[in-house]
């Protein structure tokens, strides 16, 4: 009991240093980002945007290689907590990927002249979303004890398809004309640009860490609750039957 | 799931459950189905399992069969646990599990083929003239009664002479007729019975020994003597009342 | 695969013997997709308004939504009738490797699909007024049906456990398929205009489409037993 209890304590105090560590390095970034870097040569202020854009694909990306990860573990050990961080890593990925996606749209109407294109990293980004949100959906919709086994499952293929996807709207994109050029060639990029870049990315990367604990602690938290079913289910509770808090709802 | 070792004495049963396991889970609660069952059958040996509706019997015949894992413990037939042992399991549940498409026949070809039954052809036929169908061989399982139909699925069970029969609520269906038939079949393959079933005369006639479940644990264990149906009613009664 | 290979064989017969003699009796699925597919062909045939000219640029494209289309009807119905009916259980059971179950199961949507493109392809060449080359036609339409039927069947077995399963079938489906799509698209499309020039493009296509081929079949015998199992 002393042991789980400083065990607690200890991952509680983690959890709390990756969140603050995140926020100071966010902080740090998104001044670099508005007030340290300059306005690029030909895309002017629209460029800053990659300081966000990128570092948000990067976690998107890594998300989704632990979701991959998470779920070889979880098909080999049977593990609860597998199962967890590959749930709490697949909505953080869903999440980053709609924001990339959201990003990248903002920067390409000034820059390429449109909302969308169908480069491959773009359709890669997309189907990828929709790969990820059909892994939550399963998650939601599986009968009960199926969820993480498929969950798993998914998790595995969606992976494996990403280089083939990729690898098939590149070949795909160079037998189309492009739409319209994309100018970010031609330019050096500065050390601070560098610099700046690495620290967002860093930011991301533990902002992501953050987040994946926090929703693997809700999740092991909700299942110690099923388990004792102290969950209200309000949906089970006859009709006119006292609410499952005990307060029975007087007039 | 670790795979642990069996006991050493599992290899000469039967049948062996080591503080097995398992929970139902629902959308928003996950309930326990079995706590920590342990039981060993002898080979031979045919056991009643009774207790109320949702005390696990079920679960422990699934989990016995290898269609359901044990969220804990471990489970032996023979010293293997079920995923190897499917060859020698026999299970019949109160769904007939029969393609409605296919004649009697073809259900227990099917069958045979898949367990390796050699001349599969003729121990259809006598399994067939056994639970008295012959002259419905080549009737169509959708054209069939629900006692007919659950005659096939008992020879379904039985084709590939199976040591360990698990029987879920066999008698689903059944005419007083029907099961004095799959008693005698029964009692005829010699092998283990493991026996779930509400009808607990027939259970007490046909089974040497009781475990009566409650909530997922073993409330009562009868091991001596000539079962008796009112003792054992008595039991699962005092168990429906205590849950 | 099971070392005992004449008894996998025999096991392997009996469930492909199965899904056809039940499929044959309840003209359940083919049926469906058959008409199903017809029934496409004739809407996008309306929606185009295909004068010849454009139907050798639509057609490759046209052709493959409806075959996913009806390779999704006879996906979900093949683990789904087992399961309404319990006889999942019979399979489970039996002392089979799950790759034969995987297998038979392939089989028995190659086979569907196969039936609706022999059907469906003369259809619509005689619709869209098309001129293609037969053999290169066929090879990019069987790797990507094999491809298409492969994860498929996978997934079929999964959504068959969920609620809304025709819904998330295709959900999860149709993103994996995407390069699928694209390759078959783009080898049909050379199997379809006059011949000459791409010719090289459509190899490559194909080279991918089997290279897909392998990898999600093979990923799809491994995970398969997780995707059937009862637990």
């Amino acid at each position: 009991m002393l042991r789980a209890d400083s065990e607690e304590l200890e991952r509680g105090v983690t959890t709390r240093a990756l969140g603050i560590g995140s926020l100071l390095l966010l902080v740090v970034s998104t001044y670099g980002t508005f007030f340290l870097a300059r306005p690029d040569r030909v895309q002017g202020d629209a460029a800053r945007i990659v300081y966000f854009h990128v570092p948000m694909a990067w976690v998107a990306f890594l998300a989704f290689f632990v979701v991959f990860i998470a779920g070889i573990a979880y098909l080999r050990t049977r593990k609860a907590i597998w199962d967890h961080v590959g749930r709490a890593s697949a909505e953080v990925g869903v999440l980053f990927t709609t924001l990339v996606l959201v990003t990248g749209s903002i920067w390409g109407f000034p820059i390429w002249g449109t909302w969308w294109s169908w480069d491959p990293k773009l359709t890669t980004t997309l189907i990828l979303w929709f790969l990820y949100l059909g892994y939550l959906m399963v998650r939601a919709y599986a009968e009960p004890p199926r969820g993480p086994r498929y969950a798993a499952l998914l998790g595995i293929l969606g992976f494996a398809d990403v280089p083939i996807v990729y690898l098939s709207s590149v070949w795909w994109r160079t037998l189309h004309p492009a739409p319209v050029i994309g100018p970010l060639a031609a330019q050096q990029p500065s050390a601070s640009i560098v610099w700046l870049l690495l620290l967002s990315l860093a930011a991301f990367t533990l902002f992501y860490a953050f987040l994946v604990a926090v929703r693997v602690r809700i999740e092991q938290v909700g299942a110690g609750l099923r388990s004792q079913g102290e969950v209200p289910s309000y949906a089970d509770a006859p009709i006119g039957s006292p609410a499952p808090h005990g307060g029975a709802a007087r007039i | 799931m670790s795979e642990a070792a069996p006991p050493p004495e599992a290899a000469s049963q039967a049948l062996r459950l080591q503080a097995v396991s398992a929970h139902y889970q629902g959308q928003s609660v996950t309930k326990p189905a079995l706590a920590d069952v342990t039981l060993a059958v002898q080979p031979g040996e045919r056991v009643l399992i009774a207790g109320p509706n949702g005390a696990g019997k079920s679960t422990l015949l699934r989990i016995a069969a290898g269609l359901m894992r044990p969220s804990a413990g471990g489970v032996w037939l023979h010293g293997v646990e079920p995923r190897r042992a499917r060859q020698v399991i026999g299970y019949l549940a109160h769904a007939t599990l029969l393609y409605d498409e296919l004649t009697a026949q073809e259900n227990l070809l099917f069958a045979a083929t898949l367990y390796g039954v050699p001349e599969p052809g003729a121990r259809v036929e006598t399994m067939l003239r056994q639970v008295g169908l012959s002259s419905r061989a080549d009737s169509r399982v959708d054209t069939l009664s629900r006692g007919q139909q659950q005659r096939v699925a008992l020879a379904r069970a039985l084709v590939h002479r199976p040591a360990v029969l698990l029987l879920d609520e066999p008698d689903t269906g059944l005419d007083a007729a029907a099961f004095d038939l799959l008693e005698e079949l029964v009692r005829d393959a010699e092998s283990t019975v493991l026996l779930a079933t509400h009808d607990l005369q027939a259970g007490a006639r046909l089974c040497q020994r009781t475990v009566v479940l409650t909530d997922g644990r073993v409330s009562h264990h009868a091991t001596s003597g000539p079962l008796d149906a009112r003792d054992i009613e008595r039991h699962v009664r005092g168990a429906a009342a205590s849950a | 695969m099971t070392a005992n290979r004449p008894r996998y064989l025999r096991q392997l017969r009996a469930l492909l013997w199965k899904e056809a003699l039940v499929e044959s009796r309840s003209r359940e699925t083919v049926l469906a997709a058959v008409i199903f597919a017809l029934l496409i062909l004739v809407i996008f045939s309306f929606a185009f308004d295909l004068r010849v000219d454009q139907a050798a640029a639509v057609a490759p494209g046209v052709l493959w939504v409806t075959f996913s289309f009806a390779g999704d009807i006879a996906l979900g119905r093949t683990f789904a009738r087992e399961r309404d009916r319990r006889t999942l259980d019979v399979l489970l059971l039996a002392p089979v490797d799950r790759s034969a179950i995987y297998l038979a199961k392939l089989a028995a949507v190659v086979a569907t699909m196969l039936l609706v493109e022999i059907v469906a392809v003369p259809a619509s060449i005689g619709l869209f007024n098309l001129r293609v080359d037969g053999p290169r036609l066929a090879l990019s339409l069987g790797l990507g049906t094999l491809g298409f039927a492969g994860v498929g069947t996978l997934l079929a077995a999964v959504t068959a456990h969920t609620r809304a399963r025709e819904a998330l079938l295709p959900l999860l489906l149709f993103p994996l398929q995407v390069p699928v799509i694209l390759a078959t698209v783009k080898s049909t499309a050379a199997a379809i205009q006059v011949p000459g020039g791409e010719a090289a493009d459509a190899g490559s296509w194909l080279a991918l489409l089997a290279g897909f081929d392998v990898l999600f079949l093979g990923l799809s015998v491994l995970l398969f037993d997780y995707a059937i199992a009862d637990d």
